[in-house]
């Protein structure tokens, strides 16, 4: 059974298309990296798959269950979202309040509440903090309190919708790492979308989005080492495959790779070899 | 303009339960024409830093007696000069001086408040005028805007669009637009580029290359990119726990990985290939910019020099 599954969706603002035929699925207990340049269609796909957005035509499955009137609120407990604002997304000014506020709002039973705060900031690393002011908290911290509110309600699939982009490097590695925990020990289905090319790293499965279409998919590793193909579709190549590529341009026979201690391997050889 | 700060210290809540002490005795000088880079983790005084240059934060020697904070006596006294203007001094146009340093802060797309593309980036330029001058007119305010907005990189016709329909890329254009339209001799921006995709951001620094120099004499960025430093900074100021701990080009800097790395700060790219390429006997002596490291790789191929 897929967690996700869009079957020839169109949606549009009122303009042009934004997502046109879109067939698209993520497997139950799958990491996957969404990729693309702006207004390809990434966030859309996003509000899409909650019911925030109301696909034109086609299909959307959410556990097999079809997401429609009648079942979007049985889809949204199922499917959480965290956006890339984390001043945004914060309700209460007290840490457990703010995780607890969609877990009151399904009118779970008291105790249940309490047991799901603790579950919920557990598994971000926040436990500590329960009862601090959420505005003296760091970036990082304050998005792992609001993925923290979105965990109380036990979704089965969690969406980052650039999570990540306001934060520093450090607020960067934490949300990574909890994501990363949350897919592989709570068996939550993730989809990441993100501009940071180290994150889809982490992830068992890489699409490209371009104009409301998936145009490329694979393994994360795969995908960046097609470079000229990705520049295509407006996605900047990360620093290590620009690099990579002049290096090629000025005759030395290196392949694309992520891997910095593969690169120098490569730039070693060349450079020993010769001599 | 010549900016230069000597042992400024700043305190939050001062004589409070909560008192912080943000900076604590910050020298540092850049020089007019520097594109310079400060760097260092959240919360180590970056932010507070750059607020002192346009007066956002005042030195408490430079307002009125009953506005000093208590227990100011004990902040020693701190120099800050950004070119004529005087920081420490109260009779300071603290008005001029804000319209001659610009300050772009983090995510200013999220200021964006007018109605229109045209009138939000005109309105420093109406709210700036300096003591016993004339009001700009309507043609100059016109031709103003019609400049900035083109520097900047966006199409006339955006003039007259709500700043709230276009892409965040473009809203932070018309935001650092607003900013530019006073001509300010200085521009501060804290972390430009965040939170952008890769192009966006290259497309901001390419920007921000454009304004330097004709528009903007020196250009200080605050950055947690150290890619972006390395290629763009002339020099960098390392800020840690309210002290700048080194001041140097990036080319210097980075060479000292090992120190970057044991504030728990991030070096580029090129410095970690720099690094990795040492482990296998291979030195590379390049200034960290990535065509630099490039050129420099590929002489050294066959066993060049």
């Amino acid at each position: 059974m897929n967690a996700i599954e869009f079957r020839g969706v169109d949606f549009s603002y009122g303009g042009d298309f934004c997502i046109r035929g879109l067939n698209f699925s993520v497997g139950e207990g799958e990491f996957v990296a969404v990729l693309g340049h702006n207004g390809s269609g990434k966030s859309t796909l996003a509000r899409l798959a909650n019911g925030i957005l109301r696909a034109d035509a086609g299909e959307i499955r959410v556990f097999d269950t079809i997401l429609d009137d009648k079942h979007l609120f049985d889809v949204r407990k199922q499917v959480g979202v965290v956006f890339q604002n984390p001043d945004n997304q914060t309700v209460a000014s007290i840490v457990e309040d703010d995780v607890a506020f969609g877990a009151e709002n399904v009118a779970l039973p008291r105790e249940e509440i309490g047991r799901r705060i603790e579950f919920a900031l557990r598994a971000v690393g926040m436990e500590e903090a329960r009862k601090s002011t959420v505005a003296r908290l760091s970036g990082g911290q304050k998005q792992r309190v609001a993925i923290a509110g979105v965990l109380a309600l036990k979704p089965r699939v969690m969406i980052l919708d650039e999570s990540t982009a306001m934060l520093d490097p450090r607020g960067r590695r934490e949300i990574a790492d909890v994501v990363l925990r949350l897919n592989k020990e709570e068996k939550i289905t993730v989809v990441l979308i993100t501009h940071f090319m180290e994150e889809a790293l982490l992830a068992d499965r890489a699409v490209v989005m371009n104009r409301g279409e998936i145009v490329m998919e694979g393994k994360p590793e795969e995908i960046f080492a097609r470079s000229e193909e990705l520049l295509t579709y407006n996605l900047a190549l990360p620093r290590i495959g620009l690099i990579a590529k002049s290096l090629r341009e000025g005759g030395m026979s290196v392949k694309d790779t992520l891997d910095i201690e593969k690169l120098a391997d490569e730039i070693a050889e060349e450079i020993v070899c010769g001599s | 303009m010549r900016i230069v700060a000597e042992d400024l210290t700043y305190i939050y809540n001062p004589a409070s339960p909560f008192a912080v002490k943000a900076l604590n005795g910050v020298s540092l000088t850049v020089e007019e024409g520097e594109f310079f880079g400060i760097i260092g983790h959240t919360g180590s005084g970056k932010s507070t830093f750059v607020q002192h240059l346009n007066g956002l934060i005042r030195l408490p020697s430079s307002l009125k007696k009953r506005k000093r904070p208590r227990g100011w006596k004990n902040i020693p006294p701190a120099v800050l000069k950004v070119g004529d203007f005087d920081l420490a001094d109260p009779k300071t146009d603290f008005r001029a001086l804000r319209k001659s340093v610009g300050m772009v802060f983090q995510y200013p797309e999220y200021q964006l408040f007018a109605e229109t593309v045209k009138e939000d980036v005109a309105f420093g330029l109406k709210n700036f005028t300096e003591k016993g001058k004339a009001k700009p007119t309507d043609e100059e305010i016109a031709a103003a805007v019609k400049d900035a907005l083109h520097v900047v990189g966006l199409d006339e016709g955006i003039a007259e669009q709500s700043p709230f329909d276009l892409s965040g890329g473009q809203r932070r254009r018309v935001a650092i637009a607003g900013v530019i339209v006073t001509r300010p001799e200085v521009l501060v921006l804290d972390e430009p580029a965040a939170g952008l995709d890769p192009l966006g951001k290259r497309e901001i620094m390419e920007l921000l290359h454009r304004i330097h120099g004709d528009w903007c004499k020196t250009v200080v960025i605050v950055s947690h990119d150290m890619d972006e430093i390395a290629e763009n900074c002339t020099r960098v100021a390392v800020f840690s726990e309210g002290r700048v701990v080194r001041c140097a080009p990036p080319a210097e800097l980075f060479k000292d990985a090992a120190s970057l790395l044991a504030l728990g700060l991030d070096i580029p790219l090129t410095a970690k290939l720099t690094l990795a390429l040492e482990k296998r006997g291979i030195s590379i002596d390049c200034d960290y910019t990535m065509k630099d490291f490039v050129r420099r790789v590929l002489a050294r191929k066959g066993g060049g020099q």
